[in-house]
């Protein structure tokens, strides 16, 4: 007994030391982490930014230097705080919060003290930088831009979250990342990838060379340049015509699917959303919750479209062969289509076929042609899913897998909407006539808008809208050249073209034709109430208009929603034939309407919907509007839910 | 008994253990020396160079020659530690060292070599029976006189060393009380510390009291047992008083830091994190040889002396901290095994005495080391940094080495 006590002794402690031993370097897996944060230093290598190039290589975005300021809180030393203070304009407090809001971050990792200085800011700092201990610069690149509009397009440059940092391993606390438009969704081209550096430090924090020789470090790879569909040209006037409207336009080249300019209004210059100011500026545009700057209405505004979806109502139609092109209904100011139904027409009546129907845009005649559609099959759940597919094939009521950040879906409605509405079987055509012209339970945005007019336009296909025309030295995604065709025979168009034509020869556009340009459009109106001192109000109605021209061999198919603007030839048609001409002719001759348009404003309207709320107007007031538009403040106190 | 060579009869299996252990001990002084401490793997390199004549010095003495002279070597050990007090060269605050030149040489590390020798002569005289009192204050005597000598320089880890004889008298016969008290007292010491003094105390009565009623009815002594609780009752409390009034504030950390009481990692605590994150961090394999950041960036305080065991932590990972305590294990068992087959109590009692302080030294150090014990200044053999504490176990190891191979000659 008395033999075994030493040997058992060491046995027992050395396995406990085994087991410390497997805790630490095994189980336990924080130590690792720590050892790296005590020896090893990583400091990043930011490439520049890829520019951003218009379809015809004209530059709308490149980079300008800026500098951050760094600080490793436990490292300060023997601080001047006032002369520091002093160099960077900040205030003392300023100082002490952002000092304490780093040292929660972490006392001994770099953390951004002060973001994107500009050349001359960071000029006078520069030279005393060494006094401040604690404090080092790092370069980066901002965003220059070349031109004045196209915010919504780009997006903008922003400090990654600490969400993101969290579930990408690729970003760290201080760096950029572009936030909306092809900024986010070309992040990964744009910015390239930042290089590493592990430098091996010693207690003193002293950097003692490489980090195994420099095994693991990376070389940065310069982000790459971009070019854009967007046509630079069209896009500004775009946007000029635009100022004091909202809403948004949306143009497609059809053939190709590419998106020649996107707008939307109101807007703002980017350049407010680059360096100090970038935040603050940010803030006001975001708590502008009436005209909603930052809401992309080309992409995110979903409208029922009115009369322009009387196309696709046609088009089942003829394709479901419920109709031919001599079909006639007869129009009575209307239609009766049930006893104490009443549908009304602005059509001035008589009889009506297809060709008469769309350039009259009458209701009658396309609520027929959509009773006829429905009542084709005996059950009307199949019916509807029938027009519902062909509606669909135009990339309607799905997101359309376009490569820009934001959008919606839009709606179609199916038999499965229907049995949600009306449980049972207790529906048929009549019930849901108002689908028929664009309205009922059909939502559409004006991107979806501008696509159902390519598709039309090329007779029966479409390509995927995009905005990304070339990267460098890599194809763009196949899926933007991949046909997608309709449910809609080639053959149908033809006359619902011709329909479209006559709209400029004899319909609701007649005034606003082209010399030497055949173009091919619609127009529309969407009602829409908001509520107004607590009572529901109609207001102006939304004016829409679809069109592509030149009728043969379509160079642009196009979008416009003005939201207020009235009947869809008053303000969106016009725009409408503004955009064809400048973008096929690159000039206009019709200054008058031009100059009309122009300066049509409709802030009054707007101002019925309520503005801001004081503080913004406040902070508005300080400076210059960084809106376009005028900001109008509001007579009436109005709280608003918008209806379509 | 002539012309008999010098390396006849050595247990092989203990020399290969010493030479793997004090190159790998190299390899390691040599990567921690990397970062600071320039020339230290240098000296050490001459110093183990020196262990070779060293050694043969010691297989070259008579095999009777250690028993003869053990008095007179522990007589001269008990000299130079107490001519330390007018001679000793203080350094970092402690007298522990002799200055010849730019050299140092610690007398502690040669002492313990004496002491087990003291102490082996001193049981295998044949009348020494260890039930008899004073025969057990003699021996401790022995024991103790050293650790009276060692402990105001002050060096408490030199001395804590030495309750490890405990062990070596219980084999020869030392009454089990003795460790039990001492077991019971650490126990008692360490709940004081983690729980309030009334709380061990009432735990203590709890135990007592179970113990009075399960014993059979004769065996019960209520006298003893209330004199037992009186005891630990005044233990509990003086124990409370001395760390809180007699301790200085570092002792106290030191525990605390233990016991997850204070955690300020910069001051007090840095060793013992720095040290942990350097091990932990070694992961599976390590981080390979002279590939250690922690180690490369000079993190750990006291590297290449107790803190070695750090390199060898992070550099070659739980797989190479494995190899190196199996090392040591097998060590131990092989000098235990080899003593339990002496023919002469002296060379028995003496090997036994190498196993237990060469364990004592392995255990505290790593134990320090990875957090689990009081910071307390304990190299670790064959590995730490420093000449006096290479020869001073290399002493020790071979003496018994030379007694062993000698055994053949005994009867």
């Amino acid at each position: 007994m008395r033999k075994v006590l030493l040997p058992s002794m060491i046995i027992i402690a050395a396995s406990l030391l085994v087991l410390r031993l497997f805790y630490l370097q095994v189980i336990n897996d924080s130590f690792k982490l720590k050892s790296d944060n005590n020896a090893i230093k990583i400091q990043y290598d930011y490439p520049e930014r890829g520019y951003i190039y218009d379809r015809n290589g004209k530059l709308l975005v490149a980079n300008q230097p800026s500098y951050d300021i760094m600080v490793i809180p436990r490292d300060i030393k023997n601080l001047d705080t006032l002369e520091f203070c002093q160099l960077l304009a900040i205030s003392k407090e300023d100082f002490l919060e952002k000092i304490a809001k780093a040292k929660v971050y972490s006392p001994r990792l770099p953390s951004v003290f002060l973001a994107q200085l500009n050349k001359s800011e960071f000029a006078a700092f520069q030279e005393k930088i060494r006094k401040f201990e604690g404090f080092y610069f790092q370069k980066r690149s901002l965003r220059d831009y070349q031109v004045n509009f196209g915010a919504n397009i780009f997006g903008f440059i922003t400090q990654v979250s600490e969400n993101l940092i969290a579930k990408n391993p690729y970003y760290n606390s201080g760096d950029l990342i572009g936030k909306q438009g092809v900024e986010e969704s070309y992040e990964e081209v744009l910015r390239g990838i930042k290089g590493v550096k592990y430098i091996q430090k010693d207690k003193y924090n002293r950097e003692i060379g490489s980090f195994k020789e420099g095994k693991y470090d990376t070389i940065a790879v310069q982000g790459e340049d971009i070019n854009l569909t967007i046509d630079m040209e069209l896009q500004k006037y775009g946007e000029e015509l635009m100022i004091n409207k909202r809403g948004g336009i949306v143009a497609i080249e059809p053939k190709t699917g590419e998106i020649l300019a996107l707008v939307t209004a109101p807007n703002y210059d980017p350049a407010i959303l680059v360096g100090r100011q970038r935040s603050k500026n940010y803030t006001m545009l975001y708590r502008d919750s009436i005209a909603n700057p930052l809401f992309d209405r080309g992409l995110l505004a979903q409208y029922p479209p009115g009369s322009p979806f009387k196309i696709l109502t046609g088009l089942v139609g003829l394709q479901e062969n419920v109709i031919d092109t001599h079909s006639t209904f007869m129009c009575n100011h209307g239609f009766a289509y049930a006893p104490g139904r009443f549908q009304r027409c602005h059509c001035g009546g008589g009889s009506r076929d297809l060709n008469v129907g769309i350039y009259k845009s009458c209701n009658a005649y396309f609520s027929n042609v959509y009773l006829r559609t429905i009542g084709k099959y005996k059950s009307t759940p199949y019916a509807v899913d029938v027009w519902s597919n062909h509606v669909k094939s135009f990339g309607l009521g799905q997101f359309m897998g376009y490569d820009l950040p934001t959008g919606k879906k839009g709606k179609i409605p199916n038999s499965k909407t229907y049995k949600r509405i009306y449980p049972g079987w207790g529906y048929s055509g009549k019930t849901i006539i108002s689908n028929a012209i664009g309205q009922g339970e059909v939502l559409l945005t004006p991107i979806q808008l501008a696509n159902m007019m390519s598709a039309v336009a090329n007779e029966g296909y479409y390509y995927t809208p995009h905005i990304i025309k070339k990267i460098e030295g890599e194809k763009i995604d196949k899926k933007f050249t991949t046909k997608h065709v309709t449910t809609i025979d080639k053959s149908h168009f033809k006359p619902m073209i011709q329909g479209l034509f006559d709209v400029y020869n004899f319909g609701t556009a007649a005034g606003l034709r082209v010399e030497g340009i055949d173009i091919c459009g619609k127009t529309g109106t969407a009602e829409n109430f908001a509520k107004i001192n607590g009572k529901r109000t109609q207001l102006e109605d939304h004016s829409i208009f679809v069109a592509f021209a030149p009728k043969d061999n379509p160079k642009i198919a196009i979008a416009i929603l003005v939201e207020n603007g009235g009947f869809g030839s008053v303000i969106a048609g016009p725009i409408a034939s503004l955009m064809i001409e400048k973008y096929l002719k690159g000039k206009i001759t019709r200054t008058d309407l031009e100059k009309r348009t122009l300066e049509r404003s409709l802030q009054d309207q707007y101002a019925k919907l309520g503005g801001l709320s004081e503080v913004v107007k406040k902070e508005m007031r300080k400076k210059d509007s960084i809106l376009k538009s005028k900001i109008v403040v509001p007579k009436v106190k109005i709280d608003t839910t918008k209806k379509p | 008994m002539k012309n008999q060579s010098l390396t006849n009869n050595i247990d092989w299996i203990c020399i290969a253990i010493y030479i793997v252990l004090v190159i790998l001990g190299w390899l390691n002084i040599y990567s921690s020396s990397l970062s600071s401490m320039e020339g230290t793997a240098e000296k050490q390199f001459i110093f183990i160079i020196l262990t070779i004549p060293l050694i043969f010095i010691i297989l070259y003495a008579d095999g009777k020659f250690y028993e003869k002279y053990a008095s007179i070597i522990y007589g001269i050990a008990l000299l130079l530690l107490l001519g330390l007090f007018p001679l000793g060269k203080t350094i970092a605050g402690q007298r522990c060292w002799y200055g010849i030149g730019s050299f140092t040489i610690q007398p502690s590390e040669f002492a313990k070599a004496a002491t087990a020798l003291a102490l082996a002569k001193y049981l295998s005289d044949s009348q020494i029976n260890l039930k008899d009192v004073n025969r057990q204050i003699q021996a401790l005597a022995i024991v103790f006189l050293p650790v009276m000598l060692i402990l105001p320089q002050p060096d408490p880890g030199s001395a804590l060393i030495y309750s490890i004889f405990f062990i070596v008298l219980f084999r020869e016969g030392l009454p089990a009380w003795y460790l039990l008290t001492g077991f019971c007292s650490i126990l008692l010491f360490v709940l004081t510390l983690i729980l309030e003094p009334q709380y061990v105390i009432l735990l203590a009565l709890l135990v007592i009291v179970i113990i009075y009623f399960k014993s059979r009815l004769g065996d019960r002594n209520i006298v003893f047992s209330s004199i037992l609780f009186v005891l630990i009752s005044g233990f509990v409390l003086s124990v409370n008083y001395v760390f809180t009034h007699v301790f200085k504030q570092h002792h106290r950390d030191r525990f605390n830091i233990l016991l997850g009481k204070s955690v300020d990692m910069k001051g007090i605590g840095y060793n013992t994190n720095q040290s942990e994150i350097a091990v932990g961090s070694g992961g599976w394999i390590g981080k390979g040889f002279l590939e250690g950041t922690q180690t490369k960036g000079g993190f750990v305080p006291e590297q290449h002396t107790d803190y070695i065991f750090t390199t060898v932590g992070e550099e070659w990972g739980f797989i190479g901290s494995l190899i190196v305590v199996g090392l040591f294990v097998g060590l131990f068992l092989r000098i235990i095994y080899l003593a339990e087959r002496q023919k002469t109590k002296f060379s028995r009692v003496y090997g036994y005495c190498v196993a237990a302080i060469l364990f004592t030294h392995f255990f505290v150090n790593i134990a320090m080391v990875l957090g689990v014990f009081p910071t307390i200044g304990v190299p670790l053999p064959f590995f730490s940094y420093g000449g006096s504490g290479l020869w001073g176990f290399t002493i020790l190891l071979f003496i018994f080495i030379k007694m062993d191979a000698n055994k053949v000659n005994e009867w």
